[in-house]
């Protein structure tokens, strides 16, 4: 009988293997003995578990090399044994209590509001299984045949690391989070992962399909549904191929559209290894993350958008102005203490209660514009006087450049769509251009907190409440010949491409590393019939 | 004896965190003096040479991290931490 899960996908790609299922330490408690020879080999189980990951660093670099390094860093740590030894004062043996001192470690971890730490639970658990092993004399975990598909409760980042992936396989967790270290693992070596498939993995046996880009799990799967697995899987490996071949082409659809693709860059070094040529630009520049540590230092400011004007080889270069504020605080410029900082002071209504901040950063982006095409692009626009007053500051700009000698350019000026009643109303707005932000417009739209809707897994498609904005906006752009495109993590979102194609959006501005793909699933769309062959 | 005691901000992606914390100590233990760092300055003060004691502090993106120092090459301890908050950890 075909079984379908359903979990949060965790790394794309489609695996097809059988199923491994792998148990938590086990082994035979420990009877216990004096206090002392307990400590004593509680010890040596530390000594014996640093010993194992040291020689596994050794042939290994980078991120996965680093993530180990941290193991061991707590292992030699003397205060991570210290209420174990205690336990073991107080009588119990070293299993027992290095068991009881580790599951209070953790507890403090998944205690935290702090997702990356909450990751940090399952190193705790690699850790902990580790030194179990050694004080119960149980092999530290069972063999896996290259191919197959690892079931468990979560998965430690140095058991992926000894697994032998070079002939593929797939993971599938009871629990387990996207943002864990063993998640970042499997997505660099390309091992598709879905994790919070919750108690019914317990039935997975034999063979079994993992859709790592939609997080469905097909326990015994029907000959169909194999049938289509294996050729999704076979489009995808030749589909990445050929898409990273085809990169520098332009993004033309079956039937002769020509659609832009831009970039969303939060730093310099995100362009490395990229040509101006891969794209039409950068259509999304997050300055709160590039010149964070320079709000009052104009020339740095221009040095870095110069850099990317320069870069850009005369492509249009579209700097947003600071999105401080939600999710993003700077410390010493966004309100502290707010209650409700997503719908507080934050992007343009911060920008223009500190004049003085937004001054440094409009002259730095005037003189850049001297070197090259560029926008400047105004975060969470309510209101048609924010782009009045932001419009005025850049003639203050202007002249105070033109008295100082500099040369300057006013470059366009365009507004963020993610407000929904700016989405509703974009008539009121005196812009040059629109970007559809569709990350704050939906969550503003759901009323669901950006990272809430980001635990839901890479797979998720907009409601259709925001797609109904979304296209109010740019049928009105399209109208009135006014240039929009959209910026959001949708964009880069392949299973909405035909969505937002017979909308009529034009333009898409993607994170460097989707740019392939999408230019791909262009290549295959055809508007008239209104379908992708990479869907 | 010498102390010091100086703050920055943690601006690193994702704060005071396993590869950050490995690099702090790493930084803290090349010296003698006792090292403590909190996010606030009535404290707790946190052992900066104890990977897992900074673990449990759990601080994030946009805290204030407070340092101070006792012991002959004090001063010098603490201008390094604060060099390595201050350039992010050497993340990005």
């Amino acid at each position: 009988m075909e079984r379908r899960l359903i979990g949060k996908a965790a790394s794309p790609g489609i695996a097809i293997g059988r199923v491994v299922s792998l148990r938590p330490v086990s082994g035979v408690p420990r009877a216990g003995a004096a206090p002392d020879l307990e400590r004593s080999a509680l010890r040596q189980a530390i000594e014996a578990t640093k010993q194992n990951l040291r020689s596994m660093v050794a042939r290994l670099a980078g991120d996965e090399a680093a993530i180990l390094e941290f193991q061991i860093a707590m292992l030699e740590d003397p205060e991570l044994a210290l209420e174990a030894e205690q336990f073991v004062g107080e009588g119990q043996p070293a299993d027992a209590a290095w068991l009881r001192s580790m599951d209070m470690e953790m507890a403090r971890y998944r205690a935290s509001y702090d997702v990356h730490f909450r990751g940090r639970v399952s190193d705790l658990a690699d850790i902990r299984d580790g030194v179990l092993s050694h004080l119960r004399s149980t092999p530290e975990h069972d063999p896996i045949e290259p191919g197959q598909i690892v079931v468990a409760e979560d998965l430690a980042p140095s058991h992926f690391l000894r697994m032998d992936w070079t002939s593929g396989g797939g993971i599938a967790l009871r629990a387990g989070s996207p943002a864990s270290h063993v998640a970042m693992l499997a997505r660099a070596r390309s091992i598709p992962m879905v994790v919070g498939l919750g108690e019914a993995v317990e039935g997975l046996t034999g063979l079994t399909v993992l859709d790592g880009e939609t997080g469905m799990v097909i326990g015994s799967p029907v000959e169909e549904s194999l049938t289509q697995a294996q050729a999704q899987a076979l489009r995808l490996s030749v589909g990445r191929r050929e898409a990273e071949q085809r990169m520098r082409e332009p993004a033309v659809t079956r039937d002769g559209k020509r659609l832009s693709i831009l970039l969303n860059i939060s730093s310099l070094r995100e362009l490395t290894g990229l040509m101006p040529e891969d794209c039409d630009g950068i259509g999304l520049t997050r300055t709160e993350f590039l010149i964070e540590s320079a709000l009052l230092d104009e020339e740095a400011q221009f040095r870095a958008y110069a850099a990317l004007v320069r870069w850009a080889a005369g492509r249009v270069v579209t700097i947003r102005t600071l999105d401080a504020g939600g999710d993003k605080p700077i410390p010493g410029y966004s309100p502290e203490g707010e209650a409700n900082s997503f719908l507080g002071l934050r992007g343009i209504r911060l920008s223009l209660s500190r004049p003085d901040v937004f001054l440094v950063q409009l002259r730095a982006i005037l003189r850049a514009a001297a070197l090259g095409p560029t926008r400047i692009l105004l975060p969470m626009v309510t209101l048609p006087e924010e782009v009045g007053e932001a419009r005025s500051l850049v003639n203050i700009a202007a002249e105070q450049l033109a008295r100082a000698g500099l040369a300057f350019v006013v470059p366009p000026i365009g507004i963020m769509i993610e407000v929904p009643a700016a989405a509703m109303a974009p008539e009121i707005f005196p812009v040059d251009f629109f970007s559809i932000g569709s990350n704050d417009l939906e969550q503003y739209a759901c009323a669901s907190a950006r990272d809430a809707l980001q635990l839901a897994g890479h797979a998720h498609n907009l409601h259709p409440g925001t797609l109904a904005m979304m296209a109010h906006v740019t049928h009105f752009a399209r109208a009135n010949k006014i240039d929009l495109g959209l910026c959001g993590d949708a964009a880069g979102n392949l299973a909405m491409l035909p969505t937002f194609l017979e909308m009529g959006i034009g333009s898409f501005s993607v994170a460097p590393g989707c740019v392939a793909e999408l230019k791909a699933a262009i290549r295959n769309h055809r508007a008239s019939d209104g379908t992708s062959i990479v869907a | 004896m010498p102390e010091a005691r100086p703050s920055a901000e943690l601006t690193n992606r994702v704060g005071l965190h396993a590869r950050p914390s490995v690099k702090l100590t790493q930084i803290a233990k090349r010296f003698s003096a006792r090292i403590e760092i909190a996010t606030s300055l009535d404290g707790p003060w946190t052992d900066a040479k104890s990977p897992v004691k900074i673990m449990r502090i759990k601080a994030v993106r946009g805290e204030i991290l407070h340092v101070k120092a006792f012991g002959a090459d004090a001063a010098s301890a603490v201008a390094a931490v604060v060099d390595l908050v201050q350039r992010n950890f050497d993340e990005e």
